[in-house]
């Protein structure tokens, strides 16, 4: 009772959770390169959203200084984690880059983006 | 309270420079390919001298600080830099430096088409991992972290065809990495408030009981263990070594792992501090033990392995595993020998791996059973690889004995016998491959048809000589280097006695 | 910190480790000049002796040379020291070396060997090495140049590079690298006990440093550190597989340089490590001692099974060096001076011996026993000098191995140990079994396998007559020269405790 209580009103860190198991999932089951790819950004994902979910306050507004509202910070919700997530949602991207870059050439190279083929790939260069 | 910690433009300048210089040689090497490298090499030597005078700064007048844009920390984001920071800085600076001078040769005869590209992401690496130990900032951290990680990816990716596999597995296990360090930070920040290491520090003490904290501590040891290779977290790093060029391996091999190690030393005992960490996690033994059998495991690996560069990628986990060993034991000789290890493992690995890039260029060789006969055909190359090798074993005087000294003294200040018998009973598994090799390179007749003509060039030879020289001459003088740079850096508790 | 006046620093002692140490690059850069070489290996030999040589008045005259260096651990500092223990060892393998230099130059030119500049610059750099370990203030210095000998004398012994050198040469590392990191470990172990790494003469560990089970843990990991080197059973195995060095090498190096550094540490971890009173406290002294008894007899019995001539040698060295570890490990004035006697007077002994193996074996490449019949008759010379060191080591009067034998017999005798002393006077009896019959059969048996060699080139012959000869000259007048005896004396009564007769 007081478990479900306690998910129930942490509702928003539980999905986070929940993302951050299906990222995982994604990530370590998931044969085929892209869908790794997927779960990594999934995961990526859940953390963003932890930050911002912990930067919420209760009626309050977005982090930008309005003149109507004054000054008193209890009015606006954390700015700090937003522009942590900000950054980070950068670094996602860029990394997603990276990643679609490498998996082009991968494909160009092998015809597949399996991983368990290009492993077997791989062991069968290394021993010729 | 003490005196303020005094200002200083130094540490700035080491990420303006790396900024501007990767910008400007990929700039300039759009215009003209060859201007690529001088430029870069050119900011990489501004870079140590840089580092240099900010360790003679720091050593001798104490921690100095940069405040970014000049807001004040805690709300803004500063450097603040030890002398065991600047020391790692110095170190990063030199390994570049000697791989600056073979990165010339090599990556115009492995990957002309890339060179431009190539010596950009080879500044913008140096950006991130000097970033890391700079910084005083947690988030600061991650954004440096992510930036040498891209940029390691990359330069990873360069190689045969096999490169981007490789690569793309460290990249999923590198960004899980760092997600998870991120997803500590918010943890640290939820609960404290702030992002400011010095200020998280001072807060720490308040915050024992709370259950949120040794998750963050646990996450945040995960995200770095998987970036440092700590065994089981290795599995990337033998691939990626092996198939990236020469010149990718031999600058990331000797640095990238140990920026990692040394931002676990920070965030256990400057962050968390030594005391809080053992109370919440028995995190110290877990760490000295899954390195001691990391050592163990990988130097067996090692043993198997029949591609050299794969051989001594394994053995940059094992030796690792010193490092992470020192850090989990936490006493202070034992602290000394993994931070020394820092160093003394850059040198050595850097030398070898520049040995089989010449070889691998020069020669055409790659397996150990090639590298049969070659002492004779490419004498000075092999003659600072059998110093480097020497060292990896542990023989004195070179630096790698000291390093073991110093650990096998922390095992036994521990009062773990296991440990200290692991320590001495690896030299005898790495002396197993590469007694082994050195047997084979000196005295089996030579394979192959096309035995290359004299040495080296130039520029692949000498700072693989240098290194070699350097091992030797960075073990008789190793006691200056821990008693003047070392020791006064380390938190009061673990100094070694009468210093 | 007061200046006490018996101590004098001096450069000496470091000049001494440089003397070869500089030779080395040379020695590679004259590789395509073999004469060029060779005076390299020569000049710095005889500078080395002179250095070394130069010591021995202020040694005698009861000062101690230091040269400290730098620290080379937070609280540990590279010091050389010279003392009476470390001045005869230095003396032996420097003046040796000399002798060896030459016979090296002859034989490696008779035998045509190859890959000769790595050959002699690895012999600058192991007699480094040695004269380093000799001179080491404290257990870390001697640990540094303890592993650099290993790591230096390692090429020679890989030097033919046949499947079976290279069996010997792993065989070599297989033994003599852990028992390195044994050494290790034991250091490490006595600075986290004491503090202290320096040797003191009557050691500086004591019991309340640790439990009785704790030092002596602490001792069997010394022990197997030097001892792998000294010979002392079971580790002795690497030694007979090592024969299959150049003779020169097995001459210097395993009558002189690598063996005695075991034997000097053992000497050293029991005299200036433990110190006797702790020993007997641990009744680790009578363990030693019959290990060292058992040695002795195994080694002589197995030397006769051999029909290698080099490996009958080999086993002999075993159960000599156990001579010297059995000296040690009875604690007493008399057996500690037959002990350090029996470390020059051996080295002299044992040198000849092996000088005449390489002589045959280039002349007439025979390495067996069995076919030396009639030899005597085509170099008499060279068999009379083995005849010579077969009868010192087998303990008659008139050779300088009577001396030492002497001295440790009244060791056993005084120490009580009877059994002991039967045990060396039965080695000896065994010694002449596998000796004589050798001389014997070389002059008085009548062979057609030597139609008309003649002896080996003189640069090969001389060495070996001036070593037979200082044997017999040693035998009569022991302390003539290097003073042996009295810088013998005057350890084991540090040491010891024991009165200065």
């Amino acid at each position: 009772m007081d478990l479900a209580t306690t998910l129930l009103s942490r509702w928003p860190y539980v999905f986070t959770i929940v993302l951050l198991l299906i990222g995982l999932y994604g990530m370590m089951v998931k044969q085929n390169m892209m869908k790794k790819l997927f779960g990594m950004n999934i995961f990526q994902t859940a953390i963003i959203l932890f930050f911002i979910v912990h930067a919420y306050k209760t009626g309050a507004s977005v982090p930008i200084l309005d003149e109507a509202l004054g000054g008193d910070p209890a009015t606006y919700v954390n700015p700090i984690p937003h522009g942590l997530m900000l950054t980070a949602i950068v670094v996602s991207v860029a990394t997603t880059g990276v990643a679609l870059a490498l998996l082009i050439r991968i494909y160009r190279a092998y015809g597949t983006i399996d991983e368990s083929e290009l492993l077997a790939h791989l062991r069968d260069e290394d021993g010729a | 309270m003490t005196t303020p910690m005094p200002e200083s433009a130094l540490p700035i300048l080491v990420t303006v420079l790396l900024l501007f210089g990767a910008l400007a040689t990929v700039a300039a090497g759009l215009v003209r390919r060859r201007l690529a490298w001088p430029i870069a090499f050119t900011t990489l030597v501004l870079v140590l001298a840089d580092a240099l005078v900010l360790l003679a700064t720091v050593v001798r007048g104490g921690p100095v600080r940069h405040t970014l844009g000049g807001w004040a920390a805690p709300i803004g984001i500063e450097f603040v830099v030890d002398a065991l920071g600047a020391f790692v800085v110095v170190v990063i600076a030199a390994v570049a430096v000697a791989v600056g001078v073979y990165a010339r040769e090599a990556v115009r005869r492995e990957n002309p088409d890339q060179e431009v590209a190539f010596h950009g992401m080879l500044l913008t690496m140096l950006l991130g991992l000097t970033g890391m130990v700079l910084t005083g900032d947690l988030f600061n951290l991650y954004v440096f972290y992510e930036i040498s990680s891209l940029a390691g990816y990359a330069l990873l990716a360069v190689g045969d065809r096999k490169a981007p596999v490789a690569a793309f597995r460290y990249l999923i296990l590198g960004t899980t990495g760092a997600s998870f360090y991120l997803l500590g930070v918010g943890f640290l920040y939820l609960l404290t408030g702030s992002l400011n290491m010095a200020d998280v520090a001072r807060l720490m003490p308040g915050l024992v009981g709370n259950p949120a904290l040794p998750v963050a501590l646990a996450l945040m040891i995960v995200g770095v263990g998987l970036k440092m290779a700590m065994f089981p977290l290795h599995g990337w790093q033998p691939d990626a070594y092996t198939y990236a060029s020469s010149t990718t391996t031999a600058l990331i091999a000797p640095i990238m792992t140990k920026v990692s190690a040394f931002v676990l030393l920070r965030l256990i005992f400057f962050v968390f501090g030594v005391d809080l960490v053992t109370r919440l996690l028995p995190a110290g033994w877990i760490i000295a033990w899954l390195s001691a059998a990391g050592i163990v495991v990988t130097s067996v690996m090692a043993i198997a392995q029949r591609d050299v560069k794969r051989m001594l990628a394994y053995s940059s986990v094992a030796q690792l595993g010193y490092i992470g060993l020192g850090i989990g034991l936490a006493n202070p000789w034992a602290l000394t020998g993994a931070v020394l290890h820092i160093l003394n493992h850059a040198t050595m690995k850097c030398c070898l791996f520049l040995v089989t890039g010449s070889v691998a260029l020069h020669a055409r060789r790659t397996s150990v059973a090639q590298y049969a006969g070659l002492g004779r055909a490419m004498p000075w190359t092999f003659a600072s690889f059998t110093l480097a090798a020497l060292a990896m074993v542990g023989l004195p005087p070179t630096n790698g004995f000291f390093s073991k000294w110093y650990l096998l003294l922390g095992t036994l200040r521990a009062e773990s016998f296991g440990l200290a018998a692991i320590v001495v009973a690896s030299s005898l598994l790495t002396a197993v491959y590469f007694f082994r090799l050195l047997e084979r390179i000196y005295t089996a007749p030579a394979t192959g048809a096309d035995l290359p003509r004299g040495d080296a060039s130039l520029t692949l030879l000498a700072p693989t000589i240098v290194l070699g020289v350097a091992v030797l001459a960075l073990g008789l003088g190793n006691a200056w280097i821990v008693t003047q740079v070392l020791q006064p850096s380390l938190p009061g508790a673990t100094r070694l006695p009468g210093m | 910190m007061s200046v006490d006046p018996s101590v004098e620093t001096s450069v000496r002692p470091l000049l001494a480790i440089l003397a070869s140490l500089l030779a080395v690059p040379l020695i590679v850069a004259s590789d395509r000049r073999p004469n060029l070489r060779e005076t390299w290996s020569l000049l710095a030999a005889f500078v080395k002796a002179a250095i070394v040589l130069s010591m021995l008045p202020a040694v005698l005259a009861g000062q101690t040379l230091v040269c400290p260096l730098w620290q080379l651990s937070p609280g540990v500092a590279l010091e050389l020291r010279v003392d009476t223990l470390g001045l005869v060892f230095a003396m032996v393998s420097s003046t040796l070396w000399v002798l060896t230099s030459f016979y090296s130059i002859g034989y490696v030119r008779g035998a045509g060997e190859k890959k000769q500049t790595r050959y002699f610059a690895s012999f600058a750099l192991s007699l480094s090495a040695t004269i380093g370990i000799a001179f080491s203030a404290n257990l870390l210095t001697f640990l540094v140049f303890f592993e650099m000998l290993t790591v230096a004398t390692y090429p020679l012994v890989l030097h033919k590079e046949t499947a079976e050198a290279r069996r010997g040469a792993r065989m070599y590392l297989a033994y003599t690298l852990p028992a390195g990191l044994a050494l290790l470990l034991a250091v490490a172990i006595t600075w986290s006990l004491t503090g202290t790494l320096e040797f003191v003469p009557g050691g500086f560990v004591s019991t309340a440093h640790g439990s009785p089970e704790l030092l002596t843990a602490l001792f069997v990991l010394f022990l197997i550190g030097v001892g792998v080197k000294a010979g002392i059973m079971p580790v002795h195995a690497w030694l007979p597989a090592a024969m299959v060095a150049p003779t020169p090498v097995s001459a210097l190096l395993h009558a002189v340089a690598v063996v005695k550094a075991g034997v000097f540490g053992v000497l050293r971890v029991t005299g200036f490590v433990f110190g006797p009173g702790l020993l007997s406290e641990l009744g680790l002294d009578t363990a030693l001692a019959w290990a060292a008894g058992a040695t002795v007899l195994l080694a002589s019995l197995l030397a006769l099974a051999q029909d290698n001539l080099k490996r009958r040698l080999a086993y002999s060295t075993v159960g000599h060096l156990s001579y010297i570890v059995l000296g040690a490990a009875l604690l007493n004035v008399w057996s500690w001076t037959g002990a350090i006697l029996h470390l020059v007077f051996h080295a002299t002994m044992k040198i000849t011996l092996f000088f005449c193996a390489g002589a045959i074996y280039v002349r007439t490449h025979k390495e067996k026993v069995s076919e030396l019949a009639g030899i005597g008759r085509q170099m008499p010379i060279t068999m009379a000098a083995f005849a010579v060191g077969s009868l010192g080591l087998a303990g008659v009067p008139g050779v300088n191995g009577f001396v030492s034998k002497w001295n440790l017999l009244s060791g056993t005798a005084l120490g009580g140990e009877h059994l002991l002393l039967g045990v060396l006077a039965l080695s000896g009896v065994l010694n002449a079994a596998y000796f004589f019959p050798i001389v014997h059969t070389a002059f008085f048996k009548r062979s057609d396998a030597f139609p008309s060699y003649g002896e080996a080139s003189p640069l090969m012959l001389v060495p070996l007559v001036i070593t037979a000869l200082a044997s017999l000259v040693l035998g009569v007048a022991p302390d003539l020269g290097v003073h042996a005896w009295a810088l013998a004396l005057r350890t084991a009564s540090l040491v010891t405790g024991g009165p200065l007769p």
